[in-house]
């Protein structure tokens, strides 16, 4: 931390959105810079979904129509592995990881993270992670038993190419490169803020990621233990998941459990963390209830961890277990609502501009809600012994992943491309961009609730011409080539909003957080001076200094103390 | 800093223990477990890691005062320890494996194998770590220094320590306390 001087940084070229600059991309690989690492993640991300996105179109053709012959069984199962696995851990995680990098610095006022060169070890891992996960399909054949990767199809009897022994390396070197992104997070946050700026006014986002990160230091360690168990036994032939030798393949659903529900609350808390700052800002209010937001994130992160057993209701654990699992199942749902009830207060009253980053907010209040209340209903026993492994459960996850997470992260990508680039994209495309993308969205996805319904399962490679089932599946293929129309327009957005795309000011939206108060882009140096932090919308009480939020409070007759929730 | 890649440690070996001791309660595992492990050597080179963690206490502490060749003498003192450890740890396990006990032999050499050999590889990397603040340290580069490294790399070494104790009370005492009362 003493040494922070010493450390290389690149003096000529600002960081920008695009890959060239004068000094080639060596300068982007050495480069140690908090925003060059967070574009960095931010292209990996589009690469990945790229890639994963034409593994599920490939999947989509396969089902369009009953009986099809388009893939190979095996083929089948490799691609929609991979897409899952892809879509999880090397585009969900490197766009937030790469948000995170990128503005937790500028949001709280510090000129880069707390150890810049185990931020780009975090980067490096997660690539070459990434890279060593697709190696597979050289090597050998890709994994192929899911992302989730159950004993004992992912033993060595079931799946003898080497697929599922990169899927271990892979995520190892992900999962430790997630560990150590994390620890520098919660570093930054605690000690590198600007002296002024106390807890209760850290921006909700940041807020989010300091939950967040505790929550992947408390997650990650069981599945890290988990693929080396799986690594001992495919390579040197121990017996932790292999039932033949007496092992056990529930217990890898208990540690892959332990990590995964819990993963998909790592993917979705700094998304809240998102809409906290994008609601606000378009509704021209203060969010309400900052104190319950960051209440229903604690709540959230501590109940993350007595749910994992409703991915399991069906391997027979008993009523008791059973019982207990669906009660915090259901009580889980409970600080999620308030969230979506805090943002509705927030809009309530509000002026609000519906920019494209608003939309995506709007659109993801009502199909978060849609996937949430899917997700409650696997909460009842019953009902998720009758729609487990089927369609309902592909749709269900869709809608919390892509309408939740994916929104957040679309939502996130427009409020703050302006201040990245110092570019604005187009706004008439970028909407053409936001109905397809929704429209493709739904079109997809909710026909699956009905499939599910009828009993398809998922992961079948095909389907028998039951009724209903061909033309529910090509409408679902037909929504999943125009959302992905709907990327390739987003990628062409991009591109010409870096080419040619009008300059963007330092403060674009009228915001209230201190990235706000750098130049577009944010000069090598983020801050020479930083603005005094009073309450929660500093930039906005620098703006407004006779309307400031802590005048407010300062003058309130009712509370003698700053109000907690910073209102 | 420390304090969190620590507490994330600890997740792992949480993972790695309770995976262990649900194995322990199949049948055909505690015989085995009785069979081939010896708690006596086992207690003697876990003797030598526990008084490990007092020796480099004891090098913080001079650190802090100062005195730089009591330091280089308490580090020394840890590094010999440690490496005793390791090599009852080696000891132990050539002769598990000339009893036919390996890692694909049984459920018990699975799990076995994998818990303390991943404990070692930690004591491995702290023993790594010792090395080269000792050589610092013979270099001169902590001479009238606040240094924040033998903090931190004590956190790291006395967790492996605490992490052995439980290892040590869960694979060798409580069986030989049951196989006692039985």
């Amino acid at each position: 931390m003493t040494d922070i001087n010493l450390i290389p940084e690149p003096e000529e070229s600002l960081p920008s959105l695009s890959v060239s600059n004068d000094q080639g991309i060596l300068q982007w690989i050495s480069s140690v810079d908090h925003k060059q690492i967070g574009i960095m993640y931010l292209w990996l991300s589009v690469l990945f979904l790229v890639v994963a996105g034409i593994e599920i179109l490939l999947v989509r053709l396969q089902l369009a129509i009953p009986n099809n012959h388009f893939l190979a069984p095996e083929v089948y199962n490799q691609l929609f592995t991979m897409h899952g696995t892809t879509m999880i851990f090397f585009v969900a995680m490197p766009a937030i990881f790469g948000f995170t990098t990128y503005f937790v610095p500028l949001m709280i006022g510090a000129n880069d993270m707390a150890f810049p060169r185990l931020n780009a070890f975090s980067f490096w891992t997660t690539f070459f992670g990434g890279s060593l996960l697709y190696f597979s399909f050289i090597a050998g054949g890709a994994p192929d038993a899911g992302w989730f990767n159950y004993a004992p199809l992912n033993e060595y009897n079931y799946s003898s190419s080497p697929g599922i022994d990169y899927y271990c390396a892979g995520l190892l070197f992900a999962g430790i490169g997630t560990l150590t992104a994390s620890v520098n997070f919660i570093v930054t946050i605690l000690y590198y803020r600007v002296p002024s700026m106390s807890l209760k006014q850290l921006p909700l986002f940041v807020w989010m990621i300091l939950i967040n990160s505790f929550l992947v230091l408390a997650a990650f360690p069981s599945l890290n233990a988990a693929l080396a168990m799986l690594l001992l036994d495919r390579q040197l032939h121990a017996h932790f998941f292999s039932t033949t030798g007496g092992g056990s393949a529930i217990l890898w659903q208990h540690l892959f459990w332990l990590f995964g529900h819990p993963e998909v609350y790592i993917v979705i808390l700094p998304i809240f963390g998102i809409f906290s700052e994008v609601f606000p800002v378009f509704s021209r209010k203060p969010i309400f209830g900052y104190g319950m937001v960051v209440g229903s994130g604690i709540a959230i992160a501590l109940l993350a961890f007595g749910v994992w057993v409703h991915h399991m209701f069906a391997t027979g654990l008993g009523n008791t277990v059973n019982g207990f699992f669906a009660a915090s199942s259901l009580l889980i749902g409970v600080p999620t609502g308030v969230k979506i009830f805090n943002w509705l207060a927030t809009m309530h009253g509000g002026s609000i501009r519906f920019s494209v980053s608003m939309l995506f907010a709007i659109a993801f209040l009502i199909e978060f809600t849609i996937g949430g209340l899917s997700g409650i209903s696997f909460a009842i026993v019953p009902i998720d012994w009758q729609l487990t492994d089927t369609y309902y459960v592909v749709a269900h996850l869709h809608f919390v992943f892509i309408g939740g997470t994916l929104f957040g992260l679309l939502s996130g990508l427009f409020y703050w491309f302006p201040k990245m680039s110092g570019r604005v994209p187009d706004q008439r495309l970028s909407k053409w961009f936001f109905w397809l993308f929704v429209a493709g969205f739904n079109i997809t996805f909710l026909v699956q609730h009905a499939l599910g319904a009828m009993g398809m399962p998922r992961r079948v490679y095909t389907y028998p011409d039951l009724p209903g089932w061909g033309i529910l599946n090509l409408i679902s293929t037909i929504g999943a080539f125009l959302m992905a129309g709907a990327v390739g327009l987003l990628i062409y957005i991009l591109i010409i909003a870096l080419r040619k795309g009008a300059l963007a000011t330092p403060d674009p939206w009228d915001a209230n957080t201190l990235e706000w108060t750098t130049t577009s882009p944010p000069g090598l140096k983020n801050f020479d001076r930083v603005i005094p932090v009073k309450s929660t919308r500093p930039f906005r009480d620098y703006k407004r200094p006779a309307d400031a939020d802590w005048k407010a409070n300062a003058t309130d007759p009712t509370t003698t103390k700053p109000d907690p929730h910073g209102k | 800093m420390i304090k969190l890649v620590v507490g994330t440690e600890a997740m792992f070996f949480l993972a790695l223990i309770m995976a262990y001791i649900y194995f322990s309660l199949l049948p055909g595992f505690s015989p085995q477990q009785a069979d081939h492990l010896d708690i006596r050597s086992t207690a003697i080179f876990s003797a030598f890691l526990f008084s490990s963690s007092f020796t480099f206490w004891r090098a913080e502490t001079n650190f802090k005062k100062g005195k730089m060749t009591r330091l280089k003498g308490w580090l020394l003192l840890t590094l010999v320890l440690g490496v005793i450890f390791l090599v009852g740890q080696g000891k132990e396990y050539a002769r598990l494996l000339r009893e036919n006990v390996s890692i694909g032999s049984s459920l018990f050499g699975t799990s076995f194998f994998t818990l303390t050999g991943f404990h070692g590889l930690h004591v491995f990397a702290g023993l790594v770590v010792i090395s080269i603040i000792t050589a610092l340290t013979f270099m001169g580069d902590y001479d009238r220094s606040t240094s924040s490294v033998f903090g931190t790399v004590g956190i790291y070494w006395h967790f492996v320590d605490a992490v052995w104790l439980f290892v040590f009370l869960i694979v060798y005492v409580l069986p030989h306390l049951h196989k006692i009362t039985c």
